[in-house]
């Protein structure tokens, strides 16, 4: 986290901002908007130094409910937004908020080049296995039998593994949390944002309009019951097998994170025309 | 032998041949001489293998456009050469010369009736150790020109240098050969001597100026995503960016590159990318963001004949409309068209410079003739146009990122700055940011947008307006060249005809537009689109005068000077 600025004796209600949010009563979101707060204060981020990047979706609308700097951009392309961003200001601290529609469906090719860069940025993914704005749609994590007007009977398709993507793609740190244990929720994220490189952290977050089945998920939420591994092999196995309700930090490596190259040297512009005179 | 202004040679032969190197040498060494130039290089689908040809027209003055025929064709082979026969046309004055290996002339070549003569090119190569064809052609093109052989020399030890001492001796040996299989042959015609010109010249492309354009107005992040005919000018910014503090990143796709330079230009950075037009028809989305998040960004759209895939590596002007009418909602933005190699660079710097002061994306449309044809030019003047954004001041107070002002941009805040912090946002929004659906603050950011847009003093650079006359050659972008030429010639036969060619296509500028007809009676309107989607710009935008004839065509054939001064005299008669 070499970039990041600090400054001390911030509370969590110094990130919030003075916007209500717009999310029903009982989304998991809330309490992942409280576990950035909280995660920002702990690490004691400069509010005008940080930025919060998303797409579209319930999910999305984070940043403005951050008194940091922030981009609510168009659907499924907060990475690519967040990597000319950081690539260009390597000096902020850049994190980036999705959903399992946003970032795994319409942004899934970029997730995996951001996993490959390995850019210095947080990727926290808000997966209720559902398009929530939409009002109920399945996305690329809902269960194959999901029923909805969209696919009735269900999609029939097997739901795809995010955080074994990540791994496959490059990401330096993967960790599954769970939106109903914020404090949990908010030392991951902040471990994700220390991190060097490219930080992958799936947030379990329920959809209780459209999913009220995932009020149950505080029921089978458990800690993972072995530390995070640097191995990517090991952490494979462990993911691809898991219940998919292991929370914790499931995987932390150590490739160099991409540097951006801006203002190695300088040279006068009028310099560039000599390659062209005859 | 007559003296000419300008002499046209074609190099043909298969992709590998070395056409290509034959004429790039050939003008490299002629624009050493004083000449000024041009080359366009056709080319079919494939990289390597398919028909390649290259077309070199010399001139004692800069050219922004190919002559109407050639007066050399040297056909090293004619495989495939029917494919583009129609791009490569002779007259009765024009000289062939054909290897007798290599089987009949193309159609249309036979059927124009120029002298053909034969010359056993490829064995001529033979008897050279490591020869190639190609350069017997450029000799033979040096003889015929009446360029030294000590210059092609010259040029051939420094641009085949990275091949070694072997290749460059047989080169040289076989530019002896051709020229002394030049014995005997003439042109008909000389080239006149150069001017004398006191301006330092250039030789470079249109993406070249491009990118150099995009450096001088500001632009410090690029993203990339390769395209035909476009590419060219991120590899021109890749290693030149990082010389003046900037950085060129490569992206997954054109979604990824134009929300990357979103990204960069929102931390501050002035940003851009290039593409074509299936690339910028996957840009359109994120433009719509710029627009309402008020990012500037900068976009070159290298346009090639189009839908789809169309012909990449062939010129077209078919996408004005999506450039100015693509965006989805109320969009107010910038758009501007490149006229020459040389405006390209005018044109980029002067769009960074706008898209900066106005917190709105630019899309720059040049296309694939400018943006590959190689040519030697005066070097332009300077221009002093830089990007320069209205920066927010730290203050106490709230901070409103849209406040309404009265010319309608409002100062900017950068990550970094204490008490600037706001989320940019492509929902609708009030002053402060925040979204909203209240009728009274959607109207006020429209009003807003367009009123920056529509009150900013563009100046002169707005068109190219130059002659008089009662009758108007309207026309933009690259077929600018080729119709100052028309004019230029019936100026030859006592005919006055002005040009106006707006170089910034939207926001539309009805009172100047409206000045620049004053006199006028009636206009010919010259694009290269199938559907005329230039004339029909004109038409929503402008009040024109009754008599309005049209020249318009699709690619891949460019529109010649010589078909806009025949539309011209038809009229007159």
């Amino acid at each position: 986290m070499s970039s990041v600025e600090t400054r001390t004796a911030c509370k969590p209600g110094d990130y919030k901002s003075d916007i209500k949010p717009i999310w029903c009563p009982g989304c998991g979101d809330y309490h992942v908007l409280l576990s950035f707060t909280r995660a920002f204060a702990q690490l004691g981020l400069v509010p005008e130094e940080t930025v919060v990047v998303s797409g579209i979706g319930c999910s999305s609308r984070i940043p403005a409910y951050t008194s940091c700097y922030g981009f609510h951009g168009v659907h499924g392309r907060s990475l690519a937004l967040a990597t000319g961003l950081k690539v260009s200001r390597p000096d902020l601290t850049v994190v980036v908020a999705s959903g399992d529609g946003d970032g795994y469906s319409i942004g899934g090719n970029h997730f995996l080049h951001a996993c490959r860069r390995n850019i210095d940025m947080t990727y926290v993914v808000m997966d209720n296995r559902v398009y929530g704005m939409t009002k109920g749609q399945p996305s690329p994590t809902t269960e194959p039998d999901f029923d909805t007007a969209l696919s009735p009977g269900g999609t029939g398709l097997s739901p795809f593994h995010p955080l074994v993507i990540a791994l496959a793609a490059g990401a330096n740190f993967v960790a599954r949390a769970f939106s109903g244990e914020p404090n949990g929720t908010a030392s991951i994220l902040a471990e994700a944002i220390r991190h060097p490189g490219f930080s992958f952290v799936e947030v379990l977050s329920p959809c209780v309009t459209f999913r009220p089945d995932e009020r149950e998920w505080k029921n089978l939420m458990h800690p993972a019951p072995v530390a995070a591994t640097g191995d990517p092999g090991k952490a494979a196995r462990r993911i691809m097998t898991d219940d998919g309700f292991n929370i914790g930090i499931l995987y932390r490596g150590s490739r160099r994170p991409f540097q951006a190259k801006m203002g190695a040297t300088r040279v006068d512009p009028a310099e560039l025309e000599k390659d062209f005179a005859l | 032998m007559p003296e000419a202004e300008n002499v046209s040679i074609a190099i043909v032969g298969s992709g590998g041949a070395g056409a290509l190197t034959a004429g790039n040498l050939l003008l490299e060494a002629a624009s050493m001489a004083g000449w000024h130039g041009l080359l366009t290089r056709t080319v079919g689908p494939q990289i390597r293998g398919g028909e390649a040809a290259a077309l070199v027209r010399l001139a004692s003055r800069p050219v922004e456009c190919l002559a109407d025929r050639f007066d050399l064709l040297i056909g090293i082979d004619w495989l495939n050469a029917n494919r583009f026969g129609a791009e490569i046309e002779v007259g009765p004055n024009s000289l062939v010369i054909t290897d007798p290996s290599s089987g009949d002339l193309p159609l249309l070549v036979s059927r124009a009736g120029a002298r053909v003569v034969e010359v056993p090119i490829k064995e001529v190569a033979k008897t050279i150790h490591e020869g190639r064809p190609n350069m017997v052609a450029l000799g033979l093109a040096t003889s015929l020109l009446g360029l030294s052989e000590d210059l092609l020399s010259t040029v051939i030890g420094k641009r085949l240098a990275e091949k070694g001492q072997t290749a460059i001796d047989a080169s040289r040996a076989g530019l002896k050969a051709g020229i002394a299989a030049a014995a005997g042959l003439d042109l008909g015609m000389h080239l006149a001597a150069p001017k004398p010109c006191a301006a330092q010249r250039w030789f470079v492309s249109g993406n070249e100026t491009t990118g150099l354009g995009a450096i001088r107005g500001g632009i410090r992040f690029a993203a990339a995503y390769p395209i035909t005919p476009a590419s060219e000018i991120l590899e021109w910014l890749a290693p030149n960016l990082p010389k003046v503090g900037g950085v060129l990143f490569q992206a997954e796709d054109e979604l990824a590159a134009i929300n990357m330079i979103i990204g960069a230009s929102f931390g501050g950075t002035p940003a851009m990318t290039a593409t074509s037009g299936p690339g910028l028809a996957l840009m359109i989305e994120a433009l719509g963001l710029a627009t309402a998040a008020e990012i500037p960004i900068v976009v070159v759209d290298v346009m090639r004949a189009g839908p789809s895939t169309g012909i990449p590596t062939k010129s077209e002007q078919a996408d004005l409309n999506i450039a100015v009418y693509g965006l989805h909602g109320d969009a107010p933005h910038l758009v501007l068209g490149s006229q020459s190699i040389a405006d390209c660079l005018f044109t980029t710097q002067w769009a960074v410079h706008l898209a900066e002061a106005l917190q709105a994306p630019a899309i720059v449309l040049s296309d694939q003739f400018i943006g590959q044809a190689v040519a030697v030019i005066d070097r332009p003047a300077d221009i002093a146009f830089i990007g320069q954004r209205a920066a927010a001041l730290p203050q106490a107070g709230v901070y409103k990122r849209y406040a309404i002002s009265a010319g309608g941009v409002s100062p900017m805040a950068i990550p970094g700055m204490r008490g600037g912090q706001y989320t940019a946002d492509g929902l609708t929004h009030n002053e402060l940011g925040t979204p909203t659906s209240s009728e009274n603050d959607h109207r006020a950011q429209l009003d807003k947008r367009r009123a920056k847009l529509e009150q900013f003093a563009y100046g002169d650079h707005w068109a190219t307006i130059e002659g008089d006359g009662e009758l108007a050659v309207v026309t933009w972008g690259s077929l600018t060249g080729a119709a100052r030429e028309a004019i230029e010639q019936v100026h030859g036969d006592g005919l006055n005809v002005r040009l106006i060619a707006p170089r910034l296509l939207f926001p539309i500028q009805s009172e100047r537009f409206t000045a620049a007809l004053d006199g006028i009676k009636r206009i010919l309107v010259v694009e290269q689109s199938h559907s005329g989607q230039f004339h029909r710009y004109l038409r929503a935008h402008y009040d024109l005068p009754e008599d309005v004839r049209v020249l318009s065509r699709p690619g891949p054939l460019p529109i010649r000077p010589s078909e806009i001064r025949q539309a011209i005299m038809q009229w007159r008669s």
